[in-house]
């Protein structure tokens, strides 16, 4: 234990460095004869490209070339691929259309790649750019992914017909059908999933140097998962052999989803860089490149019934969801809407039956992908407003409806895949009703009535499935990759620590609770101890961070090499000391013989193991140990959100007046990063609720194309919020972390909609509930 | 951004004489809205004349109700202002909720109404106080200066020296931001200039709102000339059709927004 052990709230020792403007970024990188790229995108959403004269763009001052999608796929870099195999449910694999790095023949949405131009520095880059002569055939587009399905509608792939990807399918439907047939009542609801941009504060970047002698590439990139970034690099974009070239995710600033996938401009510039004969390339998205560009999240628009008894048991839940995939299917864009998503349609509740339909849809959009949460949202969303909708058709208390219906014995399997291993939601539910006061609430709702105000109260119970994953399980789905962890734990002969790990750290402070690891296992201060991370050269390989796993699965990791390096150092310290190794205890830096006074200090033994002057037969020497740990199950992390809002019925101005959050994340290292994860998964969550929507008009022109429209959070949006905790272990893993990462965004969309719609009296409300449209559902109701 | 050549104005023959030999010049003041222009690329001048370094034209004067603010004032120069705080405190409110800090700290009383971002703030009050527009050539009247979207009564070579007007007996000015951008999506000054008891001298600003730009309700300037109270303004009507609409708010919601202000305006000025 100690004051930096497992538990400690322990200060972030990276923030030094980020607070005072000394973290290195890859934009923040030069290299000596280092060229910059720009890229020609397409201004229209849908066209077919006649020609592109780059005449006069090559003659323009410092330009060293010119390239073209042509030229790419001619040289044999691959397409961009879909990790993530999806059958529809007549057995045929998903559509996929080819996405190269730059567009050959068709372009599918404002801002695709058309071409590229290597100059000496990024003004002569981009005013060649924008001499680039595209000539091209407007064809119709379609951004709606219900209209991309109609009838007539304009096609983009021709891998794809009717623009359907899969038609996929999850859960018993003639059982759930049958379920439907016993209701005394059945409540529908029709729900749409806003689509949303994930902003993260440090625009993506790549740095490409390339080295001719050795033909070798170094990538430094803004990536979440560098080593991932290299394996489809080199075995699917062919750009360089896995050996030749090394991948460097250094400080990132945020990824939210958006950072996990490798994009056309990395390709692009790796290839480029040989191909121009240039020792260096460095592109920097624009933040407006960032809005057209960065894979966008959600777009889902879905139907959903929910069946009752006459007690209030649910018999069943039945939902249709259409999701938009934008132009091309990103790396992980199969999984989201569908095993991220509708595996967890059981929610928090025993429902005997569950069927859920999904079709997957091109449209002239970006790329839609993972964004924190990554469907755990769209499935809670639909959960919790079918709760509440159902709590008011039948006229009960939404929280009694909800606690009748909880899970409370564990294992439970539910009819969508997931086995939830432990929990107890009405331990959460408890705690956010008495800290919001809830009993209270109809008093506090007169007050504001008396100001002239409308006040509401809505609750979210989530759960969602982190610590992302069994290998063999998501093999079995169709994942491309295993998503288990590895960790190297690397002591010092002088007793430091070095943790190498394959997670990424990109806002989370790895750094810090990595090291609480150790500090914890061996009663060292946190300053001796290293995380290492983000390099291929210097990490062997990982899978990287998102989906919440990085405590449950990288962390595991670490543990287990860390029950490695005990063993060993007990090992050596009982030699030492002649005594039996069962009796060796580390503790404060300590090794000791336990109920003795004969002790070696922990450098002591750690320079022990490097001198090998006296080590047990046999042993090698040195003292570093690595694992791999693969989970046994997906983590179950849940809780209640309870919020509480005024509405002005003037202007439609929803103000948020409390936010309740009791969550449980299984064990927690360090609480203060915890409860930052969580503020931050809030105030995405209630962005998404309250402000942020990507809007595109009809010809597929993005409208809501930078901060004067597209609005994200202000610290002045949102409340204090009250967050509470309980830690009910995961069995799943050696230390019972569930993770916290994505529970804010997911669990806080459905309370604060609950809450305005309680509030106005009108439940048609859709996301976000911007004033004007809270003040539309407001006329619309009287 | 396009390259483009950078001056500063001595005084103000010099900034004409600049803007003049220029072949495609532009004045900049605090830069808020040209420069993010320039950085996409969808404004190349020239030449880029600075008026911020001409002395004494950024000070602001006040004498008993007489006020004369520079153009170079910036908008946390107008906010904090102790003189104009006394006679004239809904200016200072109105120019302390523009932008940001850092927008306040640069931005100008002149680049804004140079500009006339049909959502700025300043406009409706020049309007509703019935401000002069002094320029380096001649004094112009708010109602003439405001002539559409984006345009002024400004010639190529003119640009705006300071405005002035007589301090309101009593005035407010409410405003409901974008909830994206913070500009107005309705903003109204109401301004009380007293006068005589039957032919009572009220104004009301409106930015934010009209597809024409900036314009005064004269309904609502009758109605509270009648009556000043909230109540008054029920007989009023805002037409939707004359509202601009986008993804923030239909004409039909700036409507309301304009009335809802407007009340408010009227509740804070009585």
């Amino acid at each position: 234990m100690g004051k930096q052990g497992i538990g400690a709230p322990v200060l972030r020792k990276e923030d030094k460095r980020f607070l005072t403007g000394k973290g290195k970024y890859t934009d923040d990188m030069k290299i000596a004869g280092m060229h910059y790229a720009a890229f020609v995108r397409s201004p229209h959403a849908h066209a077919k490209i006649k020609k592109i004269n780059i005449k006069a763009a090559s003659k323009m001052p410092g330009v060293a070339a010119v390239l073209d999608g042509k030229q790419l796929t001619g040289d044999g870099i691959g397409n961009i691929i879909c990790g993530w195999m999806v059958h529809s449910k007549d057995g045929s694999p998903m559509n996929m259309g080819a996405w190269s790095a730059m567009a050959t023949e068709y372009v599918r949405y404002v801002g695709d790649a058309v071409a590229m131009v290597v100059a000496e520095t990024q003004e002569q880059a981009v005013a060649a750019a924008e001499a680039v002569d595209v000539d091209y055939k407007v064809l119709p587009a379609v951004v709606s992914a219900v209209d991309a399905l109609k009838k007539g509608a304009p096609q983009l792939h021709p891998e794809a017909k009717n623009n359907l990807i899969f038609d996929w399918e999850i859960g018993e439907e003639a059982a759930t059908d049958a379920a439907f047939k016993k209701a005394a009542n059945i409540v529908e609801i029709d729900i749409r999933n806003n689509r949303l941009v994930a902003n993260p504060m440090e625009p993506r970047s790549a740095l490409v140097q390339y080295d001719a002698a050795e033909d070798h590439y170094t990538l430094h990139t803004t990536s979440q998962n560098p080593h991932v970034a290299r394996l489809l690099l080199s075995a699917f974009y062919q750009v360089a052999p896995e050996h030749k070239l090394r991948v460097i995710a250094p400080d990132v600033g945020g990824g939210f989803g958006t950072k996990i996938y490798v994009y056309p401009e990395e390709i692009a510039c790796l290839w480029a860089a040989k191909r121009a004969g240039v020792e260096a390339i460095k592109w920097t998205s624009t933040r407006s490149e960032a809005f057209l560009t960065d894979a966008h999240g959600r777009d889902h628009v879905s139907t959903a019934k929910m069946a009752f008894d006459k007690n209030n048991k649910i018999l069943g839940m039945k939902v249709d969801t259409i999701a938009n995939l934008g132009a091309y299917m990103s790396l992980f864009s199969s999984a989201t809407p569908t095993y991220l998503y509708a595996t967890l349609l059981s929610g928090q509740y025993n429902i005997p039956n569950v069927h859920a339909n999904v079709r997957t849809v091109y449209t002239n959009t970006v790329p839609v992908d993972a964004y924190r949460g990554a469907g755990r949202p769209e499935a809670t969303y639909i959960m919790e407003r079918m709760m509440t909708t159902a709590a008011r058709q039948l006229g009960v208390d939404p929280a009694e409806l909800r606690r009748k219906n909880f899970i409370t014995s564990f294992p439970h399997q539910t009819p969508v895949i997931m086995c939830y291993d432990a929990g107890d939601f009405g331990v959460s539910l408890d705690a956010a009703m008495k800290a919001s006061d809830y009993a209270n609430f109809e008093k506090r709702r007169k007050s504001s009535k008396r100001k002239g105000k409308l006040r509401g109260i809505g609750m979210s119970c989530y759960i969602e499935a982190c610590g992302i994953a069994p290998s063999a399980a998501v093999g079995s789905l169709g994942a491309g990759v295993g998503l288990w962890e590895s960790a190297e734990v690397r002591v010092n002969p002088v007793g430091t620590v070095e943790i190498l790990t394959g997670s990424h750290s990109h806002g989370q402070g790895h750094e810090t609770t990595f090291a609480q690891l150790v500090s914890d296992r061996f009663g060292l201060p946190a300053e001796n101890i290293q995380v290492v991370h983000g390099d291929t050269d210097k990490v062997q390989f990982g899978m990287g961070t998102y989906g919440s796993r990085s405590g449950a699965v990288g962390m595991s990791a670490i543990e287990k090499a860390l029950d490695k390096v005990e063993v060993k150092a007990k090992k050596i310290a009982a030699h030492v000391l002649e005594a039996s190794e069962g009796d060796i205890e580390i503790k404060d830096g300590e090794v000791m013989v336990k109920g003795t006074d004969k002790k070696l200090l922990w450098h002591e033994v750690c320079l022990a193991a490097y001198m090998a002057h006296n080590l047990p037969e046999g042993m090698e020497p040195g003292l570093k140990e690595g694992a791999f740990y693969d989970p046994a199950n997906f983590t179950f992390p849940a809780g209640c959100y309870i919020c509480e809002v005024e509405v002005d019925p003037d202007t439609g101005v929803t103000t948020i007046e409390q936010f309740v959050a009791a969550d449980d994340f299984g064990k927690i290292i360090n609480p203060m990063i915890v409860e930052g994860q969580v503020h931050g998964g809030l105030a995405q969550g209630i962005g998404q609720a309250l402000l942020e929507n990507v809007v595109y008009d009809d010809e597929g022109q993005l409208i809501s194309a930078s901060y004067m429209d597209y609005t994200m959070p202000r610290a002045d949006d949102l409340p204090n919020f009250k967050i509470s905790t309980t830690e009910t272990l995961t069995p799943s893993n050696p230390l019972g972390i569930k993770g916290c990462g994505e529970a804010g965004a997911i669990g806080s969309p459905p309370a604060v909609i609950n809450a305005i719609t309680d509030a106005i009296g009108n439940n048609d409300l859709t996301m976000p509930a911007s004033p004007q449209n809270v003040w539309a559902a407001i006329q619309a109701a009287e | 951004m396009y390259e483009t050549n950078y001056t500063r104005a001595k005084d103000v023959s010099d900034a004409a004489k600049q803007l003049r030999a220029a072949d495609d010049g532009k004045y900049i003041s605090g830069g808020m809205t040209l420069l993010p222009t320039m950085k996409q690329r969808l404004a190349a001048p020239s030449d880029l004349i600075d008026l911020t370094y001409i002395k004494g034209m950024g000070d602001i004067k006040v004498s008993r109700k007489e006020v004369t603010i520079g153009a170079n004032a910036t908008h946390a120069e107008v906010a904090t202002n102790a003189k104009l705080m006394k006679v004239c405190p809904s200016l200072c409110e109105l120019a302390s909720h523009i932008g940001d800090p850092h927008v306040r700290n640069r931005g100008t009383i002149g680049g804004s109404i140079a500009n006339n971002d049909p959502a700025a703030d300043y406009p409706s009050a020049m309007l509703a106080l019935g401000a002069t527009i002094v320029t380096n050539k001649r004094k112009i009247k708010a109602d003439k200066f405001f002539t559409d979207l984006f345009e002024t009564a400004l010639a190529e070579d003119e640009f705006v020296k300071a405005v002035s007007f007589t301090a309101p007996k009593k005035g407010a000015y409410a405003k409901f931001p974008s909830p994206a951008s913070r500009y107005a999506m309705a903003g109204v000054f109401v301004a009380d200039h007293g006068g005589t008891k039957a032919k009572r001298d009220i104004r009301v600003g409106v930015t934010g709102a009209s597809s024409g730009g900036v314009y005064r309700a004269k309904d609502m300037e009758k109605a509270l000339a009648k009556s000043f109270s909230v109540d008054a303004l029920n007989g009023c009507k805002v037409d939707a059709n004359d509202m601009l609409s986008d993804i923030h708010g239909s004409s039909a919601y700036r409507a309301n927004l304009v009335m809802v202000m407007a009340k408010r305006a009227v509740a804070a000025a009585s």
